[in-house]
C-alpha cells in the first residue's frame, strides 16, 4: 500500500516536471526575449520590430518544422540549405518564363508547387539512399547538400536570377499596409497554418506515431509490422517538401532567386530543432517547439544588431546558447 | 563487538534507509557478510537491492545507519573510495575497455609510472589470474579477442588487482552460457578459498542455491530474512522474496489441443537453424530448450521474418498453402495471425521513450483511426483499450500516458504482452518472456500463457529456464547447434535427458538414460 502511494506521487511529480520539459523552449524566449529588453533600445519592443524579428523567422521556422520530423526519426538532413537555394532558384527560373505583364495569379503558384515538388523529389531521394542503400543520413544529406547546391548553381548559371514584380514578392513584406497594427508579411500566416497542420500530422496521425517509434526504436518499430524504410522515405520527402516552402520564401524576401543563398543555414535549422527541445537521438522533440527555437535564433540576430553587437559576438553568443541549450537537456535527462 | 556467529564479519550494513524524494527506497535494512563467504542478495526487481548495493560500492550516500568494515565503521563517499577500502562491484555489463590488452584492462586506473613511463605491473596481474584458475592467460591479447566469460575473468582480476575484499557480482551469469557459469562457479570458489567475500545478486534462484553459502532478502526496501542455504528451500526463498505463500509457482490446467496452427519445415539459416521441422496446436504450449547460441531465437526471429533465413516452408492456419520462410518480414508474419515477443525488451521489443498506451497500439494502430485515409488516430479508444491491458495484466502505472522508461522491468514485459494480447494473433512466439523480471510477475505471465493456451492459441515458449519450461509447457523438443530434436509431451522429457540432448546434440532415448 504504502510502496504504491510512493510511487503514485514520484509520478506526479514527474509529470510536473514533464510540464517544464515542454515550457522549456518556451521560458527560454521569454528569457532571451526579457534579456533584450532591458539592455536593447526602445526600438527593439516595438510592434514594428516584433514584426520584423518574426517575419526573419519564417524561413528558418518553416524549415525547422521539417527538420523536427527528420531529428524525430533518428535521422539528420544536412543539405536544407542548398535545398532552399535551389528552390529559390527553381521559383525564379519559372517566373522568369513570362513577361511582367504576364505573370498574373496562376504562374507563381506553379513555381511555388514546382520548387516544393523539386525540393520534396531531394528529400525522397535522400531518403531512399539511406533506407535501401543503408548509408547513414548524415553522409547521404552531406553529399546532397554539395549535390544540390552545385545544381542551383548550375541552373542559374552561377548568378541570381532576377524575375519581374509579382505578387510572391509581398509574402515577405513586414507590414503589408502600413501602420496597421494587424496587418502583418502572409508568410508569417504560411507559417502558422503549417504549424497547426504539422503538429496534427505529428501527434494526431498514424504517420506521426510511426515516425517517433522509428527515432525511438527502429526495432520495435519493425517489430510491429511498420514499413520502416518507406516511413523513413516519407520523412525525408516532408522534410524537403517544408524546405520547399521555406526556399519560396527565400525567393519572396528578396524576389530573386540565388543559388548562393541559405550557405549553411541547415545547421541553423538544426539548432531551431534542438533548442525546440529536439533530440538527436531521435524519439524527442515537437513542431511548436522547434518554431519556438527559430524565433529565438531570430531574436538574437536581430536584437543584437539594434544593440550594436557587433557580428562575431553574434556567432558567440548563438553558440554559446546552442551548447547550453543541448547542455541543459542533457542535465534535465539526468535528473529524470 | 560485532561478530555475531562464528567466522567474523567482513562487512556489516545497519539499518541503512535511503529515500530519493518521496520515495522509500531503503528501509533499516541490514546485511552480515563473512569472511570469506559467498553471499546471494536476493529480491524482486525493484526490492532495493541495487540502491543497496549502491550504497556499499559508494555511488549512494545513505540518509541513515551504518556500514562497519573490518570492525570500523566507515564512511564511502565515492566509488574509488570503495574501490580504495576493498570493496569492488562488479557489473552486469562489463566494463572493459575493448581494445586494451588484458594487462591494460587489469591495471586501468592504477597504473604506476616512474619519469613518465609506465611501469610494469605483470606480476600482480600474473597472481590474480593465478587466484583465478587462468595462469596461461596472454597478458598482450586485447580483450576483444576473448570470449564472454574470460573477460569476466578479466574484469574479477581488475577487482583481485586492487585487492579487494568483498566483490560485489551483479546478475553475473545473465549473458553467460552454461558452461561459462560453470567456470565462473569455479572462479568464485577460487575467490573463496582465497579468503575473499562476495556478495551474489542473481535472479535464477538454481544457481543461487549451487553457490551461495548464505543469503539475505530484501523486499519493498527492507530485510525480510537471512539463513543459511543449506537448511533452506527454493520455496522458502520465493516465499519471502514475494512476500505471499507460493502453492503454486506454476498454474496450469489441462488444455484441449485443437487443429495445427502453424508447420514449419526444412527452416535453415545462416549458420542456424539448420533444418527444423515442427508443428504446433491450438491450445498447445510448446516449449524450445537449450543452449544459448543453440539457435532458438533464431529460428523464432526467421519464422516472424525479423531474420532472413535461406531456405524453409510454412503452413499457417486452416490455409494449406505454403509460404515460403524466406519471403517473411514482420508485416507480412502480423497479418498471417503471428507474433512474436521479443528476448530483449530495452533494444527491440518496446519504445521505451514512448508511453505504456502508444506501445500497446504500436501494431495494430491501423484499427484505431477515426476515419479511414485521414491516419488520425481516435486517442480515446486508444486510451480505453490500453487501460484495459493495464488493469487485466496490473501493470503498476499511473496510467497509459507514462513512458514505459520508468517502469519497472517485469511491468515492462508487461506492456510487451499488452501489445500481443491487444494484436490477438493465433500462434505466439515468446523468446525468453521472462528473462530478467521478479518472480511475482513471472507467475502472472505463466498463468497468461496458461490462459491464453486455454483460448486455443497456439504458444512457442523459447527459455533457458528449465523449471519453467517443464512447469508451462505441453510439449518440449530441444535445440543443439542449430539442430531441432523430435517433439515430446512434457512427462516424456527429465531435466536431465533435456541437458543431454542439448549439449551432445543427440538425442538419447530415455530407458538409455541412468538416472
Amino acid at each position: 500500500m504504502s510502496s504504491s502511494e510512493n510511487t503514485a506521487s514520484l509520478y506526479s511529480q514527474k509529470s510536473w516536471r514533464d510540464h517544464l520539459n515542454a515550457f522549456g523552449p518556451v521560458i527560454g524566449l521569454v528569457v532571451v526575449y526579457g534579456i533584450f529588453l532591458l539592455v536593447a533600445p526602445s526600438s527593439f519592443h516595438s510592434l514594428y520590430n516584433t514584426k520584423t524579428f518574426m517575419t526573419q523567422a519564417v524561413i528558418y521556422g518553416i524549415g525547422a518544422m521539417g527538420m523536427t520530423f527528420v531529428i524525430i526519426s533518428g535521422g539528420i538532413d544536412l543539405s536544407v540549405g542548398s535545398l532552399i537555394a535551389l528552390g529559390s532558384v527553381v521559383t525564379a527560373m519559372i517566373l522568369r518564363t513570362a513577361g511582367a505583364e504576364e505573370i498574373g495569379l496562376m504562374l507563381p503558384i506553379l513555381a511555388s508547387l514546382s520548387a516544393v515538388v523539386a525540393c520534396a523529389l531531394c528529400g525522397m531521394l535522400s531518403g531512399a539512399l539511406v533506407s535501401y542503400m543503408r548509408i547513414v543520413p548524415f553522409i547521404v544529406t552531406l553529399g546532397m547538400m554539395q549535390i544540390t547546391r552545385g545544381v542551383a548553381k548550375g541552373l542559374a548559371g552561377q548568378t541570381a536570377v532576377n524575375t519581374s514584380d509579382n505578387w510572391l514578392g509581398s509574402m515577405m513584406v513586414i507590414e503589408p499596409q502600413v501602420g496597421k497594427w494587424y496587418s502583418v508579411a502572409p508568410g508569417l500566416w504560411v507559417m502558422v497554418v503549417l504549424l497547426i497542420f504539422m503538429t496534427i500530422l505529428l501527434r494526431r496521425t498514424a504517420f506521426g506515431r510511426y515516425v517517433c517509434a522509428l527515432g525511438s526504436n527502429e526495432a520495435t518499430a519493425r517489430l510491429c509490422g511498420i514499413n520502416v524504410s518507406i516511413q523513413r522515405i516519407w520523412v525525408y520527402t516532408l522534410c524537403g517538401a517544408l524546405t520547399g516552402c521555406a526556399s519560396v520564401m527565400q525567393y519572396a524576401s528578396l524576389s530573386l532567386g540565388d543559388p548562393t543563398a541559405a550557405v549553411g543555414m541547415e545547421l541553423d535549422i538544426i539548432a531551431a530543432v534542438v533548442i525546440g527541445g529536439g533530440s538527436l537521438n531521435g524519439g524527442e522533440g515537437s513542431v511548436a517547439g522547434s518554431l519556438v527555437g527559430a524565433i529565438i535564433m531570430a531574436i538574437l540576430r536581430n536584437g543584437c544588431v539594434l544593440v550594436g553587437i557587433p557580428n562575431y559576438v553574434q556567432n558567440i553568443v548563438i553558440g554559446t546558447i546552442i551548447v547550453a541549450a543541448v547542455g541543459i537537456d542533457r542535465l534535465r535527462h539526468k535528473s529524470n | 563487538m560485532h561478530s555475531s556467529t562464528d567466522s567474523p564479519s567482513i562487512l556489516e550494513l545497519r539499518d541503512i534507509c535511503k529515500s530519493f524524494g518521496a520515495t522509500r527506497a531503503l528501509h533499516e535494512v541490514s546485511l552480515s557478510v563473512r569472511v570469506g563467504e559467498i553471499h546471494a542478495l536476493l529480491g524482486e526487481n525493484g526490492a532495493g537491492k541495487s540502491t543497496l548495493m549502491k550504497v556499499l560500492s559508494g555511488a549512494h550516500q545513505a540518509d541513515s545507519g551504518e556500514i562497519v568494515y573490518k570492525g570500523e565503521p566507515v564512511r564511502i563517499e565515492s566509488p574509488a573510495a570503495g574501490r580504495a577500502l576493498g570493496i569492488a562491484m562488479i557489473y552486469q555489463e562489463l566494463t572493459l575497455a575493448p581494445h586494451l590488452t588484458v594487462e591494460e584492462n587489469m591495471t586501468l586506473g592504477l597504473e604506476r609510472s616512474q619519469w613518465g613511463f609506465l611501469q610494469s605491473d605483470r606480476d600482480k596481474v600474473r597472481d590474480a589470474l593465478t587466484v583465478l584458475g587462468h595462469p596461461d592467460l596472454p597478458l598482450n591479447t586485447p580483450v576483444n579477442k576473448l570470449n564472454i566469460g574470460l573477460q569476466q575473468v578479466i574484469e574479477i582480476g581488475r577487482a583481485l588487482v586492487c585487492e579487494a575484499d568483498v566483490i560485489i557480482m551483479d546478475e553475473p551469469t545473465s549473458s553467460l552460457t552454461e558452461a561459462d557459469t560453470k567456470s565462473l562457479f569455479k572462479t568464485i570458489e577460487r575467490l573463496k578459498k582465497a579468503g575473499i567475500s562476495v556478495i551474489y545478486i542473481s535472479h535464477f534462484l538454481e544457481e543461487v542455491m549451487e553457490i551461495a553459502d548464505r543469503f539475505t532478502a530484501i523486499r519493498d526496501g527492507e530485510s525480510v530474512g537471512s539463513g543459511e542455504i543449506d537448511t533452506t528451500t527454493i520455496t522458502d526463498i520465493i516465499e519471502l522474496m514475494i512476500g505471499r505463500s507460493l502453492d503454486e509457482m506454476f498454474p496450469r490446467s489441462d488444455h484441449a489441443f485443437g487443429k495445427t496452427k502453424l508447420v514449419v519445415q526444412g527452416l535453415t539459416g545462416t549458420p542456424q537453424p539448420q533444418d527444423v521441422h515442427f508443428e504446433v496446436r491450438a491450445g498447445e504450449v510448446f516449449g524450445i530448450a537449450g543452449l544459448v547460441g543453440a539457435g532458438r531465437s533464431e529460428t523464432l526471429r526467421a519464422i516472424f521474418g525479423l531474420d532472413r533465413s535461406q531456405s524453409g516452408s510454412m503452413h499457417l492456419g486452416d490455409d494449406s498453402t505454403s509460404i515460403s520462410i524466406h519471403s517473411m518480414n514482420p508485416r507480412k508474419a502480423l497479418k498471417n495471425q503471428l507474433d512474436f515477443l521479443s528476448e530483449d525488451r530495452k533494444e527491440e521489443g518496446l519504445a521505451t521513450s514512448m508511453t505504456i498506451g502508444e506501445n500497446t497500439t504500436l501494431s495494430t494502430l491501423s484499427r484505431f483511426i477515426r476515419i479511414k485515409g485521414t491516419g488520425l488516430i481516435n486517442h480515446a479508444r486508444e486510451d480505453k483499450h490500453s487501460s484495459r491491458w493495464i488493469h487485466e495484466l496490473r501493470i503498476k502505472c499511473v496510467g497509459p500516458n507514462q513512458l514505459v522508461d520508468d517502469l519497472s522491468g517485469g511491468n515492462q514485459q508487461k506492456v510487451a504482452l499488452a501489445r500481443m494480447l491487444e494484436q490477438d494473433a493465433d500462434v505466439l512466439l515468446l523468446d525468453e518472456p521472462t528473462r530478467g523480471i521478479d518472480v511475482g510477475s513471472k507467475v502472472e505471465i505463466y498463468t497468461l500463457i496458461d490462459q491464453l493456451a486455454q483460448r486455443g492459441k497456439a504458444i512457442i515458449f523459447v527459455s533457458s529456464y528449465l523449471p519453467e519450461l517443464f512447469g508451462v509447457c505441453d510439449t518440449i523438443a530441444v535445440m543443439s547447434r542449430g539442430r531441432m530434436s523430435a517433439k515430446r509431451p512434457v512427462n516424456e522429457w527429465t531435466p536431465h535427458s533435456v541437458m543431454e540432448a542439448a549439449t551432445s546434440g543427440h538425442e538419447i532415448p530415455e530407458e538409455c538414460l541412468s538416472s
